[in-house]
């Protein structure tokens, strides 16, 4: 273990988010807000923390798998202990724990919120809650890869394979610097069209950062209790709805796109898979739900908001969907699972996982009736290689198991079965809202804090996609191979 | 410049590792999955899976906008296929390893036809370097600079020497011949020394002198090992048969010693000079009884680096002044040479992997850079830089006595417009037109005005 580079790295993390908390400071001064001890604070004690850790450079900058690992798991730790900060000094949330929540479900951009009365926060930190959302998408090591020096990133692959999200983690040119600057400009970008798409629809343009901040990272944090319902616009759901399903998408569609090779994009069969379930889905349940809008337009409408809001894991809502029929909320909930693309902003499991997981399983099944058949598995025009096909079905079997465990630890609760399950699903997914005393208008802020500590573990297992997590409390990481003398 | 590299050999890896540190874009091609996913892990680069000579998977590597395509694959074929297919796909240069004896004899053609513009045979560039330090048998290496005006020497301080213990500074009033210790690498750290530093026992030293003097600085100091008349090579390879080619070529009478008949009969057939013996050379009698005691140079070029390592030993321990190992693998060839045990290692992959480097930084001194040519020393730490003076050098004609010229940093060597070799002392001056050798461990050293603070 390098437990100098780990150091140094989270030094410079922790400067990074000082640097980030300065832009709801201006927010503050722009609406004539106290910043000084929401913000003030916690900027001084991440600059002295980033200053102390990451200020000498280690003399070997030799990063391998384990460190990578280790490096995402502590940092998104840290960024959202100290993330919590502002709120807690703000007054608003007297308990850390609530606010521990708030800050790791804006930054793995889940979206759950334990703030009953969001209305009465400053703008600075609703701000903040949303921008969370917006580097927690991309990643807070995949800024940090776009912004060092380039000598010194040969070993930094481990950071950007453990934070992205997806099964392989392509890089799109061969620099990883470039790579995530790439990735970044293209973020910023699309974010910046869909405000000003806002902003032309008539939205006011602080409630158009927040919602394209919170439509970015896929989270869902409005500055509304009752979200995008609160404005009654149908401009504004058809258009949060594209940017919903567009920032599900894996972004190197759009480098693809950028580069001319349009034709190479539109031929992504996780894409393909993705429109279909969308398709399917939003035709079902506004079939389902036809009786409970006035007309049939209405209701596909509404269908196609919540559902590109519960498969990209956004948990935005324009109607409290716990109304719905069954179908439509078990329709709902298998969304949940599934989530968006690989190398999205997206949580889930990843349209990519599934359908390799299911393409396997249908050859093993294959395999059962021609015991001596020789198949391989094919996706995005090629062969899987059989080391990602066995990590996918790894992958698939830990989240299982993290899934029950979870639902073990919050059975403590006293509440229905529905609401326990959506809520660690909804954790897990990073989706936000669940069903039940977890739903569309309802906060996670009545649960007891074991539920609350098991959930907000559930968010960062579910961002970092696993394995990150699990290595961090891996013994074997922490022991030294050599005794010291 | 963007580079594809296509197979991740001990070559292909050694290249990739190199330019994408000098700053390329380095794409990466193998038919392994394994082998491009370990090297995308450990470097920053781009890595596909596939067959190199694929159109498809070409043009999924952005072939047709790279600067350079090198392929590096265990097969001719499949280089030269490659090669062919960038060049039609609009890569600029290419270069192939090709080491098979019947395609070298077409490589003429297939430079002009395939618009090859470097084919390099790694067995062919390996036994030249052996037989350039066979015939200079004090040096563990031999680098040249300048058009090989300049030669940097390599060699251990061994015990008893007599410029063990030795300020730089008393060296020349001990010795009476003008040289330069340029570095020195001792227990793994590299030094660029100055007049006070103190030479060590077991220290590996860089020297550099005009030629004439080099053999006067061993002989006065009793040390001139003289030029090797009798070379016994084991192992009948293709690099055994340039070695013998080469060494047979300059006079001297080579014993090659294998123990496959067939392959000594045709090495025999080849090279009618040479004495060829079939036998194993593990066998200690069969070698006394071949004359290992009176040899003056022993080479091992088995298929086995510890074989090689080994024979290189008991030759050691035989009295035979020269020996050279063949160590392909890195670690082995750092043990044997850190641990004392042999002096001069040689391995295909660094030699080939060198000329390339070479050749891609001379390509992009042609784009603009200041630099003639950049060599790699001292096991990659030193880096030897080939400058041109031209007028716009701010530091012509100033005795290096007065430049205060940066730490770390050393003249080594001057060729003026005349031809005359120079090697600088306090007096010394830069004049237009002469070519310099620069040796630093300064990165990014790369104008001839940055050597000074």
């Amino acid at each position: 273990m390098n437990y100098k580079i780990i150091r140094y790295v989270i030094g410079k993390i922790l400067s990074i988010e000082a640097a980030m908390l300065l832009l709801p400071v201006l927010v503050c001064i722009g609406y004539g807000e106290p910043f000084l001890k929401e913000f003030g604070i916690p900027i001084l004690a991440l600059l002295l923390c980033g200053f102390l850790l990451g200020y000498k450079e280690p003399s070997d900058m030799k990063m391998y798998a384990k460190e990578g690992y280790v490096i995402v798991a502590l940092s998104w730790i840290l960024v959202s202990l100290f993330g919590a900060l502002p709120l807690f000094l703000s007054g608003y949330v007297p308990n850390y724990l609530d606010c521990v929540f708030e800050a790791v479900s804006g930054f793995t951009t889940t979206g759950a919120t334990i703030l009953d009365d969001i209305e009465a926060l400053t703008h600075g930190l609703l701000f903040w809650r949303s921008f969370t959302h917006w580097v927690g998408g991309m990643g807070v090591l995949v800024f940090l890869l776009a912004v060092i020096p380039a000598s010194s990133s040969s070993s930094f692959m481990h950071l950007m394979r453990a934070e992205v999200a997806g099964p392989t983690v392509g890089k799109i040119s061969s620099k990883i610097r470039d790579t995530a600057r790439t990735l970044y400009i293209i973020y910023f970008v699309l974010t910046f069209i869909e405000i000003f798409l806002l902003v032309c629809g008539g939205m006011p343009v602080f409630d158009a950062f927040i919602h394209s901040f919170g439509t970015a990272g896929t989270g869902g944090f409005s500055n509304h209790s009752a979200s995008i319902g609160f404005y009654q616009n149908p401009y504004f759901e058809i258009v949060i709805s594209v940017f919903m399903i567009i920032f599900s998408f894996n972004f190197n569609l759009f480098y693809l796109v950028l580069i001319g090779k349009i034709k190479d994009a539109l031929r992504s069969e996780e894409l393909h898979a993705f429109l279909i379930v969308i398709a399917v889905s939003v035709f079902g349940i506004a079939l389902n739900i036809r009786s409970m809008y006035g007309s049939f337009g209405t209701s596909l409408r509404t269908s196609l908001f919540q559902v590109a809001s519960i498969i990209s894991t956004t948990g935005y809502a324009t109607v409290n969907f716990d109304l719905w029929p069954t179908l439509s909320k078990i329709v709902l909930m298998t969304l949940m699972f599934i989530g968006g693309c690989a190398g999205s902003t997206a949580g889930g499991l990843k349209m990519s996982r599934v359908v390799i997981l299911f393409k396997t399983t249908r050859r093993e099944i294959n395999r059962m009736i021609h015991p001596h058949s020789v198949q391989t598995v094919r996706f995005e025009g090629r062969p899987v290689e059989e080391l990602t096909a066995r990590s996918i079905n790894l992958y698939f079997s830990v989240y299982i198991f993290i899934f029950v465990l979870s639902m073990l630890l919050v059975m403590f609760e006293k509440r229905d079965f529905l609401t326990l399950f959506s809520a660690v699903s909804a954790c897990l997914n990073n989706v936000g809202p669940g069903f039940g005393d977890v739903g569309a208008i309802c906060s996670y802020s009545a649960l007891t804090p074991l539920t609350k500590l098991t959930l907000t573990f559930d968010m960062l297992f579910g961002r970092l996609e696993l394995f990150p997590m699990l290595v961090l409390f891996s013994p074997s990481i922490w022991t030294k191979n050599r005794s010291k003398e | 410049m963007k580079i594809v590299i296509i197979g991740l050999g001990k070559v292909g890896r050694s290249l990739a590792k190199n330019l994408s540190d000098d700053g390329h874009d380095i794409v990466v091609i193998d038919s392994q999955p394994q082998l491009v996913y370990d090297a995308v892990n450990s470097m920053d680069i781009q890595g596909i899976s596939g067959n190199g000579a694929s159109f498809e998977i070409q043009k999924e590597a952005g072939v047709n906008e790279a600067d350079l395509l090198i392929a590096a694959t265990s097969s001719d074929e499949i280089n030269i296929l490659s090669c062919f297919l960038a060049k039609k796909l609009g890569t600029k240069n290419t270069i192939a390893r090709i080491r098979n004896q019947e395609y070298e004899k077409q490589l003429r053609y297939l430079r002009s036809e395939l618009g090859l513009s470097m084919a390099i045979n790694p067995e062919k560039e390996v036994a030249r370097e052996i037989s350039r330090i066979i015939r200079f048998p004090n040096a563990m290496n031999i680098e040249s600079f300048a058009r090989r005006k300049i030669e940097l020497i390599e060699y251990r301080i061994t015990e008893n020497n007599p410029i063990a213990n030795m300020k730089l500074s008393d060296l020349y009033g001990a010795v009476r011949v003008k040289v330069l210790i340029c570095a020195v690498l001792r227990k793994g750290k590299t030094y660029i020394p100055t007049g006070n530093f103190v030479l060590e026992t077991g220290d590996i030293i860089h020297l550099t002198a005009t030629p004439r003097n080099l053999e006067l600085f061993f002989r006065n100091l009793g040390l001139y090992k003289t030029k090797a008349k009798n070379v016994m090579i084991v192992g009948a390879s293709n690099m055994g048969y340039y070695l013998a080619r080469d060494l047979t070529d300059a006079g001297m009478s080579v014993k090659i010693i294998d123990n496959d008949e067939e392959r000594c009969q045709k090495m025999s057939e080849k090279l009618p000079k040479a004495l060829v013996i079939v036998g194993d050379a593990n066998d200690s009698d069969l070698m006394e009884e071949e004359g290992i005691a009176n040899t003056d140079a022993f080479v091992s070029l088995t298929g086995m680096d510890e074989t090689n390592i080994i024979l290189a030993v008991y030759a050691l321990k035989q009295n035979v002044s020269k020996v050279i190992a063949k160590v392909n693998r890195k670690p082995f060839a750092d043990i044997a040479v850190s641990g004392n045990l042999i002096d001069t290692v040689v391995s295909t992959g660094t030699v080939t992997s060198n000329m390339i480097l070479q050749y891609v930084r001379a390509m992009q001194n042609a784009v603009g850079r200041k630099v003639a040519s950049v060599n790699k020393i001292i096991r990659g730490n030193v880096n030897a830089l080939e400058f041109n003076v031209h007028e716009g050098c701010t530091l012509i004609d100033i005795p290096f006595k007065n430049l205060k010229i940066k730490d770390n940093t050393l003249v080594a060597g001057i060729v003026r417009k005349n031809g005359d070799i120079i090697i600088p002392d306090g007096n010394t001056s830069f004049s237009i037109g002469d070519d310099v050798v620069i040796v630093t461990t300064d990165n990014k050293l790369d104008d001839l005005n940055e050597i000074v603070r």
